[in-house]
């Protein structure tokens, strides 16, 4: 640990604390005009930051020797219109809904190859994305289906991907771990570990150079907001840690998200992590971090509130641990043998979608039948979805060729002005490609 | 006939072997398993006849993703066999350390697809070590063993094959097996090797390749290609899950009254030059096929070497038939691959040249 931090490491938690809910961790924040974060040299404010502003769920205390849990406050909850709670009702259904479908195709043979699914984890996705303005960018890992359906992606156009159609999102060419979306700004789909998040801190980094540098001006009315997404065992890899220090370093507006389910494939993270506890580790890179039940997307999106204005402010990165669970396996391919029946259960009554039903029921927002509408016309949604799929072409053989370098005559195109794979000699071998 | 100790491998090379799921005159016998198991029986060899043999990487410890570290854990515990966190940086580098202190490393890259961030590791440091330390230290107890090659649906990152990165290393030697009988064999000898080695497993093979495995330890040659087929009018060499492809093709020609030579190379770097060589010399004509692109595959160090040595015997130019020049497809795996088909108008057209 440098000598410069003034956070104290901790004991872990007890594990046991997972079996019940608890409240979140407020946020651990190194404030330059806190009297007790003596030694830390501050870089100089960007020209954006206000003066730090106190935060809706900070409890107010900073760095100190003894670092109290302070109680959620509970009015965040119930702070959402009808259509906001409407709309995060939707979106989680559509997440859950497409997910399922994916699994029956998966088993009729329709898709094929790694299919990772989101199931019990939608609460983060639209805690957060359905926050952010068209101008905001995403960045996923493989299991971001969901991620992209949350941005605005057509259940369509995902669907046909995982076909392998060319009315996909990436015209057959990614498939289910690769959804990328120019228009929403989904900047994929990464099948391997950690590789999304130095590619999200460029984006934010892009995003604070034309917001300063270029000036020019976002419709969002400040800096547009970069999320990236990644679970717990990406936060033992070299280049999360290599990104927190860089993100800070430049102030750079992005929100770093951790899906913590517990599980990577078959490695329990207590038993992978010298320290499970990861939202501390943002202060020690210097930015706060934050904790949040994330089976519950109101609470979710509260502190995903608090942390994209922050960056959209220029006031720099927020490391938000979510605590989630993925109810499938790891994978279609994962027979899910290793876990816990009880932590399965635990966590299966707390399914997010239920917790926002009983929720919007209660506090009068909508009523059963409302909700019942929307889970058909999502059924209606994710059917259509699946039609379109079917119906769609299958790339042409020629797509293999494309787009392996920017301009298709260096590659896929030969001299007489075809495709080079329609060449006859092609399968002799003796083509040049 | 028992085979123990380092260096004494068994030469089943020179022997004649048809394809794997027939075995004609087996020298030794055993029970039919497939590629994972035969893995999981040469590293429970190498785990007993070893104290000082530890195998790690990402979910190793309750069997690994493709069942190749099964039961290993309950077996020798979990000092010797535990999960990594993932960070295959940090594998690479943790398993130098362990090997340049004098322990055998078994190192799992899950995929070799991600065997890019150990890169650096292995290149810079893995294959340096005895080098720059004047021989004071070398990592030769290291061995990463990993998952290569195209499954039918992997796309991407499940299905590349980077053995000609490591190729260009000196200090570094590269295997890859074809079959589960050679895998035993030949990862015990990996593991036993006093230089660092990479370990390739073909995963198509993991559950579909079934043959007869001896259950006693036993080594097979590094550095020697294996002549699996003799003939007389063309010679291919392949290597891992190729060479089947490469057998069916040599069967159908066979009926076109073409003889193929058959070589698995088994070891890539340093490769059997003089084996190549012979055959080529009694063929005239050579044909490389591997599922990398083939701009910069290995195939090329093979064309180039042979054609050096045997300018002049060679009847024809050496073909490569080899994956596109291009990322590893998701859909239309089928057409990047070199498939029978490709390979069969090559020997046709080599031939005829």
């Amino acid at each position: 640990m440098s000598a410069f931090s003034a956070v104290k490491i901790l004991p872990s938690p007890p594990i046991t604390a997972r079996s019940t809910p608890k409240p979140s961790f407020p946020f651990v924040f190194s404030s330059p005009s806190s009297p007790t974060a003596g030694g830390i040299h501050r870089p100089a404010a960007a020209p954006l930051s206000s003066s730090p502003r106190p935060l809706r769920a900070v409890s107010s205390h900073v760095l100190s020797n003894e670092q109290r849990v302070a109680s959620h406050s509970h009015q965040d909850e119930a702070e959402v219109t009808r259509e906001e709670a409407l709309d995060l009702y939707e979106d989680m259904v559509l997440g859950r809904s497409f997910e399922d479908m994916c699994a029956q195709m998966y088993y009729r043979g329709k898709m094929f190859g790694f299919v990772h699914l989101y199931n019990g984890q939608e609460a983060v996705s639209t805690g957060f994305i359905r926050l952010l303005q068209p101008g905001d960018s995403v960045v996923s890992t493989y299991r971001d289906h969901v991620h992209a359906l949350s941005k605005g992606v057509p259940a369509r156009a995902v669907m046909a991907e995982l076909f392998g159609r060319t009315t996909g999102c990436c015209r057959g060419q990614g498939g289910s771990m690769h959804m990328f979306s120019a228009p929403h700004n989904l900047i994929g789909g990464f099948a391997f570990i950690g590789e999304g998040i130095p590619v999200a801190t460029g984006v934010a980094f892009s995003s604070r150079y034309r917001h300063e540098v270029l000036e020019e001006a976002s419709p969002s009315g400040g800096l547009d907001v970069t999320v990236a997404f990644f679970g717990d065992g990406t936060c033992n890899n070299g280049q999360f840690f290599e990104c927190l220090n860089m993100a800070q370093l430049w102030k750079l507006p992005i929100v770093f998200v951790v899906e913590n389910n517990l599980w990577a494939i078959g490695m329990s993270h207590l038993r992978a992590t010298s320290d499970p506890v990861i939202w501390k580790k943002g202060p020690a890179f210097g930015m706060p971090g934050v904790h949040v039940d994330g089976m519950d997307v109101l609470k979710v999106r509260a502190v995903a509130k608090e942390a994209i204005e922050r960056a959209r402010r220029g006031e720099g990165p927020t490391l938000v641990e979510c605590e989630t669970y993925r109810f499938r396996g790891h994978s279609l391919a994962d027979p899910d043998e290793l876990r816990n029946p009880d932590e399965k259960a635990h966590y299966a009554a707390r399914d997010p979608i239920l917790a926002l039903k009983k929720h919007i029921i209660e506090h009068d927002l909508a009523n059963e039948s409302d909700l019942k509408g929307i889970e058909k016309k999502i059924d209606d949604v994710i059917e259509d979805a699946v039609e379109f799929a079917d119906a769609s072409p299958l790339p042409p053989r020629s797509q293999l060729l494309e787009n392996v370098f920017a301009d298709p005559k260096g590659f896929g195109i030969g001299p007489d002005g075809k495709y080079r794979c329609e060449d006859p000699k092609f399968t002799e071998g003796t083509a040049q490609v | 006939m028992t085979l123990r100790g380092l260096g004494r491998g068994i030469s089943i090379g020179k022997r004649c072997f048809s394809s794997f799921t027939e075995v004609e005159k087996p020298p030794m016998d055993g029970k039919p398993i497939n590629l994972f198991s035969a893995i999981n029986q040469a590293l429970h060899i190498a785990l007993e006849t070893d104290p000082r043999a530890y195998v790690f990487g990402e979910d190793v410890g309750f069997g690994g993703v493709f069942r190749c570290t099964t039961g290993l854990a309950d077996r020798f515990g979990r000092n010797r066999v535990f999960n990594t966190p993932l960070c295959e940086q940090g594998i690479a580098g943790f398993a130098i350390g362990l090997a340049a202190m004098g322990n055998r490393a078994i190192a799992e890259i899950q995929f070799a697809d991600y065997i890019y961030p150990a890169f650096d590791q292995i290149v810079n440091e893995a294959a340096k070590f005895r080098y720059r330390s004047g021989n004071q230290f070398n990592c030769g107890g290291l061995t990463i063993r990993s998952p290569y090659g195209a499954v039918g649906h992997g796309g991407h990152y499940h299905s590349q094959s980077p053995e000609a990165f490591f190729c260009h290393v000196p200090g570094l030697k590269v295997v890859i097996p074809r079959s589960p009988r050679q895998a035993k064999g030949l990862l015990l000898a990996c593991i036993r090797d006093s230089n660092p080695v990479v370990f390739f497993e073909p995963k198509w093979l993991y559950r579909l390749a079934v043959e007869e495995v001896p259950e006693h330890d036993y080594m097979l040659p590094l550095s020697q290609a294996e002549v699996i087929r003799q003939g007389s009018d063309i010679t291919l060499v392949g290597w891992g899950a190729q060479l089947s492809v490469l057998e069916h093709a040599c069967d159908e020609v066979a009926k076109d009254g073409i003889s193929c030579e058959l070589i698995d190379l088994r070891t890539l770097i340093p490769w059997d030059k003089e084996t190549v060589e012979a055959s080529v010399r009694k063929t005239g004509r050579l044909l490389v096929s591997h599922e990398a692109p083939v701009t910069g595959g290995f195939g090329a160090e093979i064309s180039a070497s042979i054609a050096e040595r045997c300018f002049l015997r060679l009847e024809a130019p050496v073909a490569r038939i080899c994956g596109l020049d291009t990322p590893f497809p998701l859909v239309y795996e089928p057409f990047y691959m070199p498939t029978k088909n490709k390979v069969l108008d090559a020997i046709k057209a080599t031939v005829n040249y």
